[in-house]
């Protein structure tokens, strides 16, 4: 296992590790120590190694993950798993603004709060939330899910196209053209699959209720310009 | 049957011309505004309001066939280990697989790798055919982000972080379902058929401390390789500029109002953003201001057509110009060849611009396969690559006319205004004079 610690070694020296990581070995594994909320730490891996971060991590930690799992024992700052493709990112404590922006597949786990704009413009990722999520989260999300185990924020799914939604506790308000819809078997199916992923089975899938598009808005009609 | 209408005593108001009172009675029949392709059309000050001054008495120039003038020019050469290096001053912008068919990129990719310059995907992401034939390949990282994804980061010879655009500067993107092809679809992660949006702001940044961020994030997923772009539609190109050398770009990319679409709302079009003319000086002095001119590298574009325009945006400081209307135009849009074709569906050669609909018989702009098969990409790149070379080479007879042996060393100095507008937005003296406007007091 290579450590590193951000107290005396570059960022660029942990990221161009990763980078040179084989894109198959199974057995690859970083621990990084003083990450003191540095920006862009373990970004752009393409490799299923697991990466350990003790501590707080800045902007964009696990930017454009592939593979790898990372987890980050603290707080996240904005755009945690920006585009992320596939792996796993797990925070121990909240994220800031904008997690699993745009995020086209993987699992991203918020073990407490998630900020503003959780899961803008999502194109496939799992995200599961562990407490509340704010204002404006799945904006414009085109597909994947969203599980928040607590709240959500004002005009939740606003914009949605394809993406699901579940909540287990309040929404303040729904965005523009997000409605509530019927929970389903199969929905109820995923929710625990999901919740089970990220190792929150204290919640059960029957509390959740879903969220998704009215579709309204898919061709444009000058009665919704306004 | 008599009348007492005389057509002599009709007059036509200027505040309410035919245009107007047509496009008043098509909003209130219609209920929606008017989108379509191509930049503005509405008269501005231009290129052409400039002249060159040629070599005289106190300059000589060089020889058209013997001496050299060189046109290369290297982009990125900041913080990127691997700057890019055309042969040509033109690069091909921004133009989305989707907007365009994937003939069209082809055609641009070929057109432009013949003549040893780049080309730019758009919103909707990377094709293989796309990179395949572009030698040199910008890439380009949007609000949407449709089709961004690592491998074809990695893969990419630049990448461009666009914040706004000439024609829409402030505004997103609309891609009507009638475009949204299978593959446009899969390619976006959208329904098939449905009306696309893309963001008018990005979704994991806000303002340039952010983005000075979001760069060193880019930066090191690429292992610092790439030449990294900012592009801005103009407006206050001054502030922009300074603010894209502070976030750490290698290029910007300022794009002028006359700068084309794929489809925005005319109104759009036509009133927002500054014309190419004052924005080309208002990033130079931006440049020089921070000290950064000629280590950070410009490109203009909005509106260039011909050599002169080329020669004309160098010598007021840019590092090389993009093409994306002129291109389509070479390539075989609004060929008179295709009038009939045009005139059925109301438009007429020279006059088409609705790129958004996907009824374009060049099969330019279209995801209808069977109009797309009407674009034959190999001759479409050789006519793009002859266009690109009579640019060159016209903008070399203006440096060569000037005795500069490198279209960069084309200057301010080498040119005069025409009208008192164009002599206060670039700068240069009216011709005739030493008279600035805006400048010593007057």
């Amino acid at each position: 296992m290579k450590e590193f610690n951000l107290d005396q070694e570059e960022i660029r020296g942990l990221n161009q590790h990763l980078h040179d990581m084989p894109s198959t070995d199974p057995n690859g594994s970083v621990t990084v120590t003083n990450p003191a909320g540095k920006h862009a730490l373990a970004v752009g891996i393409d490799t299923p190694a697991e990466v350990t971060i003790e501590g707080h991590v800045g902007y964009y930690c696990a930017g454009m993950n592939q593979q790898a799992t990372v987890h980050i024992n603290g707080n996240a700052g904005p755009g945690l798993a920006e585009n992320m493709m596939s792996g796993k990112v797990i925070v121990s404590g909240n994220a800031s603004q904008y997690c699993g922006a745009t995020a086209h597949g993987g699992l991203l786990v918020i073990r407490g709060d998630a900020s503003s704009r959780c899961g803008i413009s999502m194109k496939g990722v799992d995200i599961v939330v562990g407490g509340n999520v704010g204002h404006m989260s799945a904006f414009m999300a085109q597909t994947g899910r969203l599980v928040v185990c607590g709240d959500a924020g004002a005009a939740l799914g606003d914009s949605i196209y394809e993406a699901r939604l579940y909540v287990r506790g309040s929404v303040a308000n729904l965005g523009a053209d997000c409605i509530e819809k019927e929970m389903g078997e199969e929905h109820l199916q995923e929710v625990t699959e999901l919740l089970e992923a990220a190792g929150m089975t204290d919640c059960k899938a029957s509390d959740f209720r879903r969220y998704g598009s009215a579709r309204q808005l898919y061709h444009f009609n000058i009665d919704n310009a306004y | 049957m008599s009348s007492n209408r005389n057509d002599d005593w009709l007059r036509d108001s200027h505040t309410f011309s035919k245009p107007v009172i047509a496009e008043i009675q098509r909003a209130a029949r219609e209920g929606i505004y008017d989108i379509r392709g191509f930049g503005a059309k509405r008269h501005i000050p231009t290129f052409d309001d400039l002249v060159f001054l040629g070599a005289s008495m106190s300059r000589y120039p060089l020889e058209g066939y013997r001496e050299t003038c060189d046109t290369s020019v290297t982009l990125g050469t900041r913080f990127a280990k691997k700057p890019i290096e055309l042969k040509i001053p033109v690069t091909i912008a921004g133009m989305s697989f989707g907007a365009l068919s994937a003939q069209a990129k082809e055609a641009l990719g070929r057109g432009a790798s013949e003549v040893g310059t780049s080309t730019t995907t758009g919103d909707g992401g990377m094709t293989p055919e796309e990179r395949g034939h572009s030698d040199m390949l910008v890439y380009q990282l949007l609000p949407s982000r449709y089709g961004m994804n690592p491998d074809d980061l990695r893969k990419a010879d630049a990448i461009e972080i666009v914040v706004g655009q000439g024609a829409k500067p402030g505004g997103g993107g609309m891609l009507l379902g009638q475009k949204i092809s299978a593959r446009v679809a899969k390619m976006r992660h959208l329904p098939e058929g449905i009306d696309q949006r893309s963001a008018c702001r990005h979704p994991d940044w806000t303002g340039p401390d952010d983005l000075e961020i979001k760069i060193q994030e880019l930066r090191e997923i690429t292992d610092w390789e790439k030449p990294i772009y900012i592009k801005v539609g103009a407006s206050r190109v001054y502030f922009d500029t300074m603010l894209a050398v502070k976030a750490g770009a290698d290029v910007v990319v300022v794009d002028g109002m006359q700068g084309g679409t794929a489809a925005t709302q005319e109104v759009f079009i036509e009133n927002v953003g500054i014309p190419t003319l004052p924005a080309v000086r208002m990033a130079v002095a931006a440049l020089k201001e921070a000290g950064m001119h000629r280590k950070v590298q410009l490109i203009v574009s909005g509106g260039i057509r011909t050599g002169a325009d080329v020669a004309k945006a160098l010598a007021l400081g840019a590092d090389a110009v993009s093409i994306g209307s002129a291109a389509m135009i070479a390539m075989g849009d609004n060929s008179p060849e295709l009038d009939d074709e045009y005139r059925k569906i109301g438009s007429a050669s020279g006059y088409y611009d609705d790129w958004h609909a996907g009824r374009d018989p060049s099969g330019i702009s279209t995801q209808d396969p069977e109009l797309a098969k009407n674009l034959d990409p190999r001759i479409a790149g050789r006519r793009l690559a002859n266009y690109l070379r009579v640019l060159t080479l016209e903008a070399q007879t203006i440096a060569r006319a000037c005795g500069k042996s490198h279209v960069h060393n084309l200057e301010p100095e080498d040119m005069v205004a025409l009208t008192v507008e164009a002599a206060a937005m670039s700068g240069l003296p009216l011709a005739g004079t030493d008279w600035v406007p805006g400048r010593n007091g007057y």
